[in-house]
């Protein structure tokens, strides 16, 4: 009894205090201004082999940045696994950085929040026009109808990467342009420890790419016109369906790729345990692991027949990172000059072939660095087939729901268990109901 | 204390011999993996698992700082992490002091309060006290957020409850004679508690230390959040390793080592302190 | 401050020297520097606890009656009062979030039952067998601490190492060295994945338990093992009549700890699997994380630590009015 009271004592002596304090929750300041003209914070996302690289390839620029114009950069590159976190308390707090990289799929989310400057003609303008910029990328910039909550930085797109020496052995002369020839491939490469084709199993990233991707092949969306989820909708069914048979029925993934999450398959790409790949801009990525330029081929990811296009020809999304700059910064000029700088011709050159990206500043694509085989597939799937993941303010949310339900998918593909229409349906209905009722 | 001098039986000698075989292998592999695939080249931790290595390196240690700021990091730590236990235990033996040796009104609300926060999910709190911390840095000025400072300050309110708990039964265990006869000899309460109380109270003061320190070390959910490059900790940062490239198994393995040896060695160092500090505060 | 409290105090103590009631300490007195020095050095703690996870308490079940999505967290003052709607959604276990919850809580009940049965057990079993000397049991002693005091990521990703599917220790040993099993095992993914954790967690877990009951061993007294032995009581039935019995005073506390702390575990499930938990192993502490970090709606996370710490409270609650009660009763 004692302690009973003594407990309701304390309980009602908290809330008293906290009436009090927590009144002043949430951040008040709204607009920007330019109180600290001379900083700059920001946050860049992880683009090159570690942490340490990225800084490498930076700083340098941020130093050109501070000569040109007084300003210096504070840069803090955060990892990938933080980046949304972090995003998401600094939103909330209003304590965050004055510029940042998003993920470009994370625009329409983002945008919803309100936390970001939208890019409005008159601050197009400030950065040299909307123009400059090329269409697909800006397809991924947040909402349609409303003014994009981020700029363009590097664009990237899926291909398939092959290993030649491999499809030689194998007798296979080209790379495969269907679905049913890379089966019929993968099933000649799989034998003997090797495998056909990787797989990120249990990246949740990764696995939304590959099924949106799918599932516009089979003409169909995960997201009504008027920006509902339909996970369920049996174009989206069977896309999932085919895309986890590659491991499930056609077993040219390796089953122990469904617990990948951290990139494994890169390096079981780049080691020769795997015939071929779908990454998006991987060779950076490959060259750091010992891979040379001339042991693999990149290709078109293969589409269900014909050649990649647009419509059901869709063969990647438009991946990418975009610049945003926080709403409330205390530097908006510096901000925007920033992002001017930033996207420049000269700076996008230097950054995008640094990361083995593609420029979405259309000057900089037409520059003869960007025009090597390698890069030509993935500027023409960018510019031919490649679609923006939807823009709607769950995105995040989707990402996770159905990344997680494609994961537990493999996990039973893995474990041996049928995956079937059935199942399928079943994981995506419960990835649909998780999403936020309207 | 132990028990009397007979003979035990062979079953007893038996089963504890099995047992405690058992037991040290499922202890040991996972610290001899950790340190045998430390010293392995690259190619032998992305492999087939092997017991031995094929070769022996010693590269992951030198690599380890280069490829994170492995050191940064490090100090972070160290100075989060010691200045919330060296805080935590100061305030610990304030309030045990006061619970233990005087009775007053509210006794009891502070330590059933206190210890109830133990129950608290973590998840609960995250983003209000960021937002307390936030709002505290823009009302004072104060960074807490993103700061040393504020990552000190939750840990040691982490470690707070238990430490408070067990001094009080540690000091309840302190004869009164010691403190009175203090107090005769002309030292004030406080001179009481730090020239009797405390020293005669070591071991648990030490055990509660151990205790603090080890919590602050190896937390992740609030310094992932309330972390920037610049002050982010071991635990957080220990991450970075599993890069966008690959997974360096042999220099995680280096370094969770380097970040272990110094309290894993200070833990078994003072382990007895920490056994009479428990005999006497937590289990009476 | 302190000085001038000491001082006066002290010329107090001397003329009270004589009164009968000196000897209960300096609990007795009526002036009011007395009165406000307990108060004085419980400050600190009562400032940090309101400020650290009082306080911020009070707003997390004001944010789990709020309909915090990303719509509002910019400023979540102004996010629309949503009233039970957030609790309601997560106790609907007809609708797939109150089902996932229920689900989460099952699997965590389950997983802190047995993580916290087999740490005891292990740790109980092992401070008994090593209660008298024998030759190495110092280095033994020092080497069962080690999980305990390594850091938690340190540890943990050391067993995801080992965990994996293709490269890992475990299937190497089980697989192809034992050769149990036609396939190697998913451990990180799948069904395993919750005794990877319950694994995982016992073997962090129990040295602390081993540390308890060996602390509470050394308060025996040495005279009850003697009787038992002149009655003709073997080793066995001295474990059990006296061992045991008199480490319930013990074990009422480190079980509770055990359950607090293992119940609302974070850091092994979250380095373990990352952001999201396979299903056979959703803690509940990872899913509330989910829920609230990455599908960004505060409001029902925040509803649902609640519900958990409720849940924790009345366990607490109920758990410590039987144990106490049957002590009570032993003791008699």
């Amino acid at each position: 009894m004692r302690r009973i009271r003594a407990a309701a004592a304390g309980a009602v002596t908290v809330s008293m205090l906290t009436a009090v304090t927590a009144c002043g929750g949430g951040s008040s300041t709204g607009g920007g201004s330019n109180d600290s003209p001379k900083t700059l914070t920001y946050w860049a996302s992880n683009q090159g082999a570690s942490i340490e690289v990225d800084k490498k390839v930076l700083q340098p620029e941020l130093d050109k940045f501070e000569k040109q114009t007084g300003i210096k950069v504070k840069l803090e590159v955060v990892p990938w696994s933080d980046l949304l976190n972090r995003i998401l308390t600094a939103t909330t707090s209003g304590q965050g950085p004055d510029v940042l990289n998003i993920g470009n799929t994370w625009s329409a989310s983002l945008q919803a929040t309100g936390a970001l400057l939208p890019w409005d003609a008159k601050n197009f303008d400030k950065i040299g026009g909307k123009d400059r910029f090329v269409d697909s990328a800006l397809g991924s910039t947040g909402a349609q109808g409303k003014d994009p909550a981020a700029v363009p930085l590097y664009s990237m797109a899926y291909a398939l990467y092959y290993n030649k020496k491999m499809f030689a052995d194998a007798g296979i002369s080209n790379p495969p342009a269907t679905w049913d020839e890379l089966i019929a491939d993968g099933k000649k490469l799989s034998k003997g420890g090797k495998w056909g084709l990787g797989a990120e199993g249990s990246n949740v990233s990764e696995n939304i790419h590959h099924a949106f991707v799918f599932a516009k092949q089979h003409g169909a969306d995960f997201f009504t016109a008027d920006g509902k989820p339909d996970f369920t909708n049996s174009g989206v069914v069977a896309a999932v369906k085919q895309y986890v048979d590659l491991m499930a029925k056609d077993k040219i993934i390796a089953p122990g790729n469904a617990e990948y999450a951290q990139n494994q398959s890169v390096s079981d790409f780049a080691k020769g345990k795997n015939a071929m790949l779908l990454w998006q801009s991987a060779s950076a990525n490959l060259t750091s692991q010992g891979m040379k330029a001339d042991a693999y081929g990149i290709a078109p990811v293969p589409v269900q027949s014909g050649t990649p296009g647009t419509g059901t020809n869709v063969n990647s999304m438009v991946a990418g990172i975009n610049l945003a700059v926080f709403k409330n910064t205390d530097n908006l000029d510096g901000a925007t000059k920033f992002v001017k700088f930033m996207t420049s011709d000269g700076e996008q050159k230097i950054l995008n072939t640094a990361y083995s990206s593609i420029p979405p500043v259309k000057a900089a694509q037409a520059d003869t660095t960007f025009n090597t085989s390698a890069n030509a597939v993935l500027k023409d799937t960018l510019a031919g087939s490649a679609a923006a993941l939807p823009q709607v303010a769950d995105e995040s949310q989707f990402e996770t729901t159905v990344g997680t339900a494609v994961k537990d998918l493999f996990a039973d593909a893995a474990a041996g268990r049928a995956v079937t229409t059935a199942s399928v349906k079943a994981k995506l209905e419960k990835a649909q109901q998780q999403m936020p009722k309207k | 204390m132990s028990r009397s001098p007979m003979a035990p039986p062979r079953s007893f000698l038996w089963s504890r011999r099995i047992f405690l075989t058992l037991l040290t292998g499922f202890v040991l592999v996972p610290v001899y993996v950790m340190v045998s695939s430390s010293l392995k080249p690259l190619a032998d931790v992305t492999g087939q698992f092997r017991w031995l290595p094929s070769s022996l390196t010693f590269r992951p240690y030198i690599d380890i700082w280069s490829t994170i700021p492995l050191a940064r990091y490090f100090v972070n730590s160290l100075i989060v992490a010691g200045a919330a236990t060296v805080c935590s235990v100061v305030i610990a033996v304030f309030s045990a002091y006061a619970v233990s040796r005087y009775t007053f009104r509210g006794k009891r609300v502070f330590t059933v309060t206190v210890l109830s926060t133990q129950m608290f999910p973590g998840i609960l709190f995250l983003l209000p006290l960021f937002l307390i911390y936030v709002n505290i840095g823009n009302a004072t000025g104060i960074a807490l957020f993103g700061s040393r400072g504020g990552l000190i300050l939750t840990y040691l309110t982490f470690s707070l409850p238990f430490s408070i708990w067990m001094l009080i039964g540690y000091f309840d265990s302190v004869p009164r004679d010691l403190d009175e006869a203090a107090l005769v000899d002309g030292c004030g309460p406080l001179g009481a508690l730090f020239r009797v109380v405390v020293p005669a109270a070591i071991p648990g003061i030490v055990a509660v230390a151990v205790y603090a320190f080890m919590t602050a070390w190896g937390e992740v959910l609030f310094a992932s959040v309330m972390t920037n490059d610049t002050t982010r900790t071991l635990a957080v940062g220990l991450q970075g390793y599993s890069t966008l490239n690959n997974v360096y198994w042999n220099q995680i393995m280096a370094a969770s080592l380097v970040v272990s040896v110094p309290v894993v060695a200070g833990f078994l160092l003072l382990q007895r302190y920490l056994v009479a500090g428990l005999t006497a505060g937590a289990v009476k | 401050m302190t000085t001038t409290t000491a001082s006066a105090e002290s010329g107090e103590r001397t003329v009270r020297k004589d009164s009968p009631g000196a000897a209960r300490g300096p609990r007795r007195t009526g002036r009011l520097k007395r009165i406000g020095l307990p108060y004085l050095l419980l400050l600190p703690a009562l400032v940090l606890e309101l400020l650290v996870h009082l306080v911020p308490m009070v707003i997390g079940i004001v944010m789990s009656f709020k309909e915090l999505t990303q719509f509002y967290i910019r400023d979540w003052g102004t996010a629309p009062w949503s009233g039970l709607d957030n609790y309601r959604v997560s106790v609907d276990f007809d609708a797939p979030v109150g089902e996932a919850l229920l689900h989460s809580f099952l699997v965590t009940v389950g997983f802190t039952l047995l993580s916290v049965g087999l740490c005891w057990l292990i740790g109980t079993a092992a401070a008994i067998y090593m209660q008298d000397t024998f030759r190495g049991r110092g280095l033994l002693r020092a080497l069962f601490l080690i999980p305990y005091a390594l850091p938690v990521y340190a540890a943990v990703i050391t067993w995801v190492f080992m965990f994996q599917h293709d490269n890992g220790l475990v299937n190497h040993v089980l697989h192809d060295q034992l050769h149990l099993g036609d396939k190697p095992a998913f451990w990180l993914i799948g069904g395993n994945s919750f005794y990877a954790l319950l694994t995982v967690s016992v073997w962090k877990g129990w040295p602390f338990a081993f540390l308890i009951v060996m602390a509470g061993l050394q308060n025996i007294p040495g005279e009850l093992y003697e009787a038992a032995a002149l009655d003709g009581a073997g080793m066995w039935q001295q474990i059990r009549r006296i061992t045991l019995p008199s480490l319930r005073p013990v074990n009422q506390v480190l079980i509770l700890v055990l359950f607090l702390w293992t119940f609302n575990d974070f850091n092994t499930p979250f380095v373990l699997f990352g952001r999201t938990a396979p299903e056979a192993a959703d803690l509940i502490s990872v899913h509330i994380y989910q829920a609230s970090f990455v599908t960004w709606n505060f409001g029902t996370g925040s509803a649902m630590s609640v519900l958990l710490l409720l849940f924790l409270l009345v366990v607490t609650g109920v758990y410590l009015a039987l144990t106490s009660r049957g002590r009570r009763t032993a003791d008699v």
